[in-house]
């Protein structure tokens, strides 16, 4: 039997969420009962196959309280990110669906939103988005109609007050745990924390940073962050991922935009005989160093084409739901 | 001009002065200028306009300025214009992702707010562009806003028995005032 042939009255809208959550999702309860969380993020197939979806996911399944389908991250075209979650929750795994405000005007995200509750998804990030200059298509159009801040909080409007942003109502509007990116270790490093603050004031209520390479740099974000009280308001899940070797490190760092690795991190690779391995070890030792690091609610895994090796490095670093004290 | 736009930037707290000055000029004349109609002047206003904040400020006459909250750092130039920036592609040293040989108009921005005096409110989300708006007077729909903001404040200040005597308020304004009166003007006010 395919899965078109389900009697359309058995699909329901999920539960609601239980009291004082929003969505009531894995990653929510999780954040929520004080656990340090995991979210990793899958590489979406370019294939029309839901197999391929689940074949993507399966590495990440068993460690992740969710898993994020990326929307054409670095404008380069893949199954989108509704597409990929709507097949997900239906098996049953907590995901983040991604909106990047570069490919689609208020109009389409809206109904999007709708579209993606409906299907079972209860956590959105929320994203600006890479330039198209970056991608397979630097020809297309860029839409930025929105910007994260403005997406968040209108998500924040349809879910808290019932309404799209032309006020028109919502009858049974979509319970989301709403999250955002913030990047700590680029420029201007002076104004992050800032704008963290903006994004939290905007309505996020978790954050995926970009990938931490910079302990230094970090740190002294997230001094400030405690200085503004912002990690009291919003769960920060840092970012982090094994690096295969200096050439891909050298080559993320000059081409894909908002990413920041020391060179020290580059010649530790350089100097390692096995730097596939060395890669996957700084991401065990970033991960308990972030852990001791006060305000810091879980880890963001972001191995692009080096999935398989996700569910080691959390039980390395001890970060497993297993290794969750009761 | 882009050597304009950066001076400009560094100059945001005289720039800030000067358009404060301006909006206040204009909120006085709302009277003068709504008898002459904001239609009729709507055109030859966005032409100065666009004139003077074209050449400072690099302006795309988006007709919703936001430069008072944005270190006065024009965001339409950002090649995402984004409202709420800076995104977080911006390269080292601060330039731009999409641009690179641009300093990012939005660490531009926070840096000109820090030096204005209501630079605080680069801090408020803003909300996204209504695309409506495009190439009509910023300047006119500010200082209408905010001359009917005053109208109404004041408005409400009303007492309630000037609202319920309205007529009475317009012919014999002492029969029922605005405002609350002045302590010494109703005898209260001697011992101070
Ligand atoms: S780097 Fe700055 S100017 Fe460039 S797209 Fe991002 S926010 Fe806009």
């Amino acid at each position: 039997m395919s899965q078109f042939d389900q009697d359309p009255n058995a699909i329901r809208r999920y539960a609601p969420p239980p009291e004082g959550h929003v969505s009531g999702s894995k990653l929510e309860l999780a954040l929520r009962a004080g656990h340090f969380a995991v979210t990793a993020e899958m590489n979406p197939p370019d294939s029309a196959d839901p197999q391929d979806v689940f074949k993507a996911a399966q590495p990440l399944a068993d460690v992740a309280d969710a898993i994020n389908a990326t929307d054409a991250s670095g404008a380069n075209c893949h199954m989108s990110s509704i597409g990929i979650c709507a097949l997900l929750t239906r098996a049953g795994h907590g995901t983040v669906y991604q909106i990047s405000c570069r490919d689609r005007n208020r109009i389409a995200i809206q109904g999007d939103v709708l579209g993606a509750a409906a299907m079972g998804v209860r956590n959105v990030l929320c994203l600006t988005g890479d330039d198209v200059g970056a991608g397979d298509q630097p020809g297309a159009k860029p839409v930025f109609d929105f910007d994260s801040l403005t997406l968040i909080r209108t998500i924040r409007t349809m879910r808290d007050q019932g309404v799209f942003l032309s006020g028109r109502k919502i009858t049974s509007p979509p319970n989301l745990f709403i999250g955002a990116a913030e990047n700590p270790c680029v420029d201007p490093l002076e104004w992050r924390p800032d704008r963290l603050a903006k994004k939290v004031a905007a309505g996020a209520e978790f954050i995926q940073t970009n990938y931490i390479f910079d302990m230094p740099r970090f740190q002294a974000f997230m001094s400030r962050v405690r200085d503004l009280g912002l990690e009291r308001k919003v769960f920060i899940l840092a970012g982090v991922g094994p690096l295969a070797s200096a050439k891909a490190a050298r080559w993320m760092r000059g081409n894909v935009p908002g990413i920041h690795i020391p060179d020290q991190v580059i010649a530790r690779l350089e100097k390692a005989e096995n730097p596939g391995e060395e890669g996957r070890r700084i991401c065990v030792e970033l991960i308990q160093q972030l852990r001791e690091v006060a305000g810091v609610a879980g880890v963001h895994i972001m191995a692009y084409r080096r999935e398989h090796l996700v569910a080691d490095i959390v039980r390395e670093a001890g970060i497993a739901r297993e290794q969750r004290p009761a | 001009m882009y050597r304009i736009r950066r001076f400009a930037v560094r100059h945001s707290r005289q720039f800030e002065w000067i358009y404060n000055r301006l909006e206040s000029a204009l909120v006085a004349l709302a009277p003068v200028l709504s008898r002459i109609g904001y239609n009729r002047i709507e055109r030859p206003v966005a032409l100065i306009e666009k004139g003077i904040k074209g050449l400072l400020f690099d302006c795309q006459m988006c007709g919703q300025c936001v430069l008072s909250s944005t270190g006065m750092s024009c965001p339409m130039n950002c090649p995402k214009q984004l409202r709420n920036g800076p995104c977080g592609g911006v390269r080292p040293g601060g330039f731009c992702e999409v641009k690179p040989g641009m300093r990012c108009v939005w660490v531009e921005g926070w840096n000109g707010a820090a030096r204005m005096r209501g630079g605080d409110r680069i801090r408020e989300v803003l909300p996204p562009v209504d695309r409506r708006l495009a190439g009509s007077s910023a300047w006119l729909r500010a200082s209408r806003e905010k001359a009917a903001a005053l109208h109404e404040a004041r408005e409400r200040e009303r007492s309630t028995l000037a609202n319920a005597f309205p007529t009475a308020r317009r012919i014999e304004p002492s029969t029922a005032p605005l405002a609350d009166e002045p302590a010494r003007a109703i005898g209260r006010g001697k011992t101070g």
